[in-house]
C-alpha cells in the first residue's frame, strides 16, 4: 500500500516549497495580523514608525555629521556640484539599516516568541519568519514616505544639486537583498539560541557593533580603499551605498563588490536555512 | 477494517531526562571542560550523583515504544491511558510536531490537528478575523474558509459578535467560536486532544454529534485523546489503551475502558521504586526508598481491624541519624485524610541498606479506597521538616464485615468515622 505522506526520523530535513506555497494564505493573513495588533489602540498609529527613525537620524547628523564631520567627502561632490543635506545623507542610511537590522530581530525570535503555537499546530516553521519579514515592510513603507517627503522638500528649496541617478533601477533589488540578509541572519540566530538561549543577548549587541561596521553613521570615503577587501564583506554595505548613489546621483559603485555583497547574502541565507532546518524537526523537544 | 488510512510501524520516541529544555553555553563549556579534566559536572543538581540506582539525568526516557497500529479509514479511535502514557506524545508524532526516534509513520490525505481549541487566537482581532486565521493555521485555504464561514458562524451561535474583537467575548463564547472552525476542516483525519469538552452542555452535545456525523457520513477518521471516558465511549468505535508508552489494549471501546479501569485501580501489594523515575528530585536526598510492600498480604482488602503492615526497604545515600517517617492517607481523588509521623527511628551509614515493618491501625477509617504518600525526613511533627524522599505509597481498600459499618456514606461524612462519645449524664425527665 502506497501513502501519501511519510514521516520517519529523518523526515523534515528537506525544505519543501510546495508546503510552503500550499501555506501562502497563512503568510498574508498574519502579516493582516500583525498590521492590526501593532496600529489598534494607538494614539499616532503609523507615526511611531518614524519617530525612531527621525530621532536617530538627527542624533546622527548632529554628532558625527556636523561635529566630527564624517561625511564632508560624500556629501560634497564638488566635481559634479552636488551637495547632499547631511539630514537626508542619514536619513537613507537608517531607513536602509532599520528595515535590516528589524528583520534579524523578528526572525530571530521565531522559535522563542511562537512557542504556544509551535506547540499545537503544524505548519512549515518558516511561515513564521517569512511572514514577519512582509510585516516589516509596512513600517518601512511609512519610512520609506517619509524620506521621499524630506527627498522632494530638499530638492524643491533648491541649491543642492542632487538628483536622482540610473542606478534606481536597482531599488527593488536592494530592498529585496535587505530582507533576505535580515532572514538569513534572524535564521541562523533563531537556530542556535534554541539550544543556546543566552546568546539573544550577543545579538543586541552584535547588531549595535555591525552598525558602526557599516556606512550608516558615516560616509563610505572614511574608509581607506585599502581596507574594501576586507570592509565589502559586510554585505549591507554595498546595498547603503548603491541605494544613496541612487537618490542623489553621486558615490561610489563597484560592480564587483556589489557581486560580492549578494554571494555573502546568498551564502547566509543558505546556512540559514539550512540550520533552521535542521532545529525545526527538534525545538519542540528543546525549547 | 477498511484499508489503513494510517499506519504506525515500530515508531518509539525518546526524551533525555533533564534536557528538555535548553541549556547555556556557558554550561555546556563548563561540563565540556569538566570532562577533559575529569572531573565531576559541575552544572548537575546537588544530589544527582548519588542517585544511581534511579535513573540519571541525561538518561534516556522512552515516552513511546515501538508502536505498531493500523487504523482505518472512518474508524474514530480512542486513546486512554493515565497522565505520561504518551497518549499526546503520539499525536504529536503525527501531527509532525515533533519528530519520531525510531520508525515510521505514513498517512493518506490531509491531517487536521486539534491539540488545542483556538490556537493562534488573537484578542484584537475581530471573530471573523480569527476565524480567517485560525483555519488558515489549520492547512485551510482562505479560499476554503469563504466558502464555509457562514457555517461556522452558524454553529459557533457567535453570529451577533462576528465583527467584535474576540477579547470582548465570554470565554464559552471563545471557545465555541474556536471549535467551530476546526469543526468545518477539510481533512481526511481529525486528530483531538481533550477539545470536545467546550461551551455549556448544548454545545458539548452538538460538537460530539458533529463529529460523529462526519465519521460517519463524510468517512472521516478521527483520533480522539480523552480522560472523559463518557465521551469516548460516545464518538469511538475503536478504543486503545496505553501505558508507559506502551499499548495494553486495542479492542472495542467498552472493553477498552473497562480494562483501563480495571488497571487503574491499582491492587498491587508491592511496589519496587528502583525503576521508576523521580519526578522531582529532594533538596537532600539522604534516604532513598527502593520498595514497599504489605507484610503479610496477598491482596490490599484489609477488613475490620485487620491491622496495616507496610514493610519498606532503604538505602541510605548520606550518613543520617535519627530519619522520620510519614504516611500521608489521600482519597482516591488526591484530597488528603490524615498522616501519621514515625519520628526518629532510622540512623545509618551512607550506602547501608535497611528494613522496617510498620504496623498501622486505623479502627476510625471508613470503608472505601485510600491512597498513600510515603516521606522520609529530618525533623519532626510540628518543627521544621526537610524532606529526603517522597513516593507515592501502596493503595488499599478498606471493608467492614458487617453490613452497618459498611454503609458510611464516605462521601458525605468524610473518611474518618470519629469515635463513638461516651454517654456522661442522662436525665430522661419525669416520666
Amino acid at each position: 500500500m502506497k501513502y501519501e505522506t511519510v514521516i520517519t526520523p529523518k523526515s523534515g530535513t528537506r525544505l519543501s516549497f510546495r508546503d510552503l506555497f500550499r501555506y501562502r494564505d497563512l503568510i498574508l493573513l498574519f502579516v493582516k495580523r500583525d498590521f492590526v495588533v501593532t496600529y489598534k489602540q494607538t494614539i499616532l498609529g503609523p507615526l511611531w514608525a518614524i519617530i525612531q527613525p527621525l530621532m536617530t537620524t538627527l542624533v546622527f547628523n548632529v554628532i558625527f555629521g556636523n561635529l566630527a564631520k564624517l561625511t564632508k567627502s560624500d556629501t560634497m561632490a564638488a566635481a559634479a556640484d552636488i551637495v547632499i543635506p547631511g539630514f537626508l545623507f542619514y536619513l537613507a542610511g537608517t531607513i536602509c539599516w532599520s528595515l535590516f537590522s528589524q528583520t534579524v530581530t523578528k526572525t530571530a525570535n521565531t522559535f522563542l516568541s511562537n512557542t504556544r503555537i509551535f506547540g499545537k499546530v503544524y505548519f512549515p516553521r518558516l511561515i513564521m519568519p517569512i511572514s514577519s519579514a512582509v510585516s516589516n515592510l509596512i513600517p518601512f513603507a511609512i519610512r520609506f514616505l517619509m524620506f521621499i517627503g524630506f527627498y522632494l522638500y530638499f530638492a524643491l528649496t533648491g541649491g543642492y544639486g542632487f538628483h536622482v541617478s540610473g542606478y534606481l533601477i536597482l531599488l527593488p533589488l536592494l530592498l529585496l537583498q535587505l530582507i533576505l540578509m535580515g532572514m538569513a541572519f534572524g535564521l541562523i540566530v533563531a537556530s542556535v539560541t534554541t539550544k543556546y538561549r543566552d546568546l539573544i543577548h550577543l545579538m543586541d549587541f552584535g547588531m549595535q557593533l555591525w552598525l558602526y561596521g557599516t556606512p550608516v553613521a558615516y560616509g563610505l570615503s572614511m574608509i581607506p580603499e585599502s581596507y574594501y577587501p576586507l570592509y565589502m564583506l559586510n554585505p549591507v554595505t554595498m546595498v547603503i551605498v548603491v541605494f544613496r548613489y541612487a537618490f542623489f546621483g553621486t558615490g561610489y559603485f563597484d560592480i564587483g563588490y556589489y557581486g560580492l555583497s549578494w554571494a555573502v547574502t546568498l551564502l547566509a541565507l543558505t546556512l540559514g536555512l539550512v540550520l533552521f532546518q535542521k532545529v525545526e524537526r527538534s525545538v519542540m523537544d528543546t525549547i | 477494517m477498511d484499508e489503513p488510512i494510517i499506519t504506525f510501524e515500530n515508531v518509539s520516541k525518546q526524551y533525555r531526562l533533564g534536557m528538555i529544555g535548553s541549556t547555556t553555553l556557558r554550561e555546556d563549556l563548563q561540563r565540556l571542560g569538566a570532562r577533559m579534566r575529569h572531573k565531576e559536572d559541575p552544572t548537575k543538581k546537588i544530589g544527582q550523583s548519588q542517585m544511581n540506582q534511579t535513573l540519571k539525568i541525561g538518561d534516556a526516557f522512552w515516552a513511546l515504544k515501538d508502536i505498531d497500529l493500523e487504523i482505518g479509514k472512518g474508524e474514530t479511535l480512542g486513546i486512554i491511558g493515565r497522565n505520561g502514557a504518551g497518549k499526546s506524545t503520539l499525536l504529536k508524532l503525527l501531527c509532525r510536531i515533533t519528530s519520531p526516534t525510531t520508525g515510521t509513520i505514513s498517512y493518506n490525505g490531509r491531517i487536521a490537528s486539534m491539540l488545542e481549541v483556538g490556537t493562534g487566537f488573537h484578542g484584537e482581532l475581530t471573530g471573523r478575523e480569527n476565524i480567517y486565521l485560525n483555519g488558515a493555521i489549520l492547512g485551510m485555504s482562505r479560499k476554503e474558509i469563504a466558502s464555509k464561514i457562514d457555517s461556522i458562524i452558524e454553529f459557533s451561535e457567535c453570529g451577533q459578535f462576528i465583527d467584535t474583537p474576540v477579547k470582548r467575548y465570554s470565554s464559552g463564547m471563545y471557545v465555541k467560536l474556536a471549535f467551530s472552525v476546526a469543526a468545518f476542516l477539510d481533512a481526511e483525519i481529525m486528530i483531538m486532544d481533550e477539545v470536545l469538552a467546550v461551551g455549556d452542555v448544548a454545545f458539548h452535545k452538538k460538537c460530539i454529534d458533529r463529529m460523529k456525523e462526519l465519521a460517519r457520513q463524510d468517512h472521516r477518521t478521527v483520533l480522539y485523546v480523552s480522560h472523559m471516558l463518557p465521551t469516548v465511549s460516545e464518538l469511538c468505535n475503536r478504543c486503545i489503551v496505553m501505558d508507559h508508552g506502551h499499548i495494553t489494549y486495542d479492542g472495542a471501546t467498552a472493553d477498552a475502558i473497562s480494562h483501563y479501569l480495571e488497571n487503574e485501580a491499582n491492587t498491587a501489594t508491592s511496589i519496587d521504586y528502583t525503576e521508576s523515575v523521580v519526578r522531582r528530585v529532594p533538596r537532600r536526598h539522604a534516604v532513598q526508598l527502593l520498595r514497599a510492600s504489605f507484610e503479610g498480604k496477598e491482596n490490599t482488602v484489609f477488613y475490620d481491624d485487620e491491622p496495616i503492615r507496610i514493610r519498606l526497604d532503604y538505602k541510605f545515600l548520606e550518613d543520617s541519624d535519627g530519619v522520620s517517617f510519614r504516611l500521608d492517607l489521600k482519597t482516591p481523588d488526591g484530597r488528603p485524610i490524615g498522616a501519621s509521623y514515625k519520628e526518629h527511628f532510622l540512623s545509618g551509614k551512607s550506602g547501608q541498606e535497611g528494613s522496617v515493618v510498620l504496623k498501622y491501625d486505623f479502627p476510625e477509617l471508613a470503608a472505601g479506597r485510600y491512597r498513600t504518600i510515603f516521606t522520609f525526613l529530618f525533623g519532626s511533627e510540628g518543627g521544621a521538616a526537610i524532606a529526603l524522599e517522597a513516593r507515592e505509597g501502596l493503595a488499599f481498600e478498606k471493608k467492614f464485615s458487617s453490613l452497618l459499618d459498611a454503609k458510611w456514606d464516605a462521601a458525605r461524612l468524610g473518611s474518618i468515622r470519629l469515635p463513638v462519645p461516651v454517654v456522661d449524664m442522662q436525665n430522661s425527665g419525669e416520666g
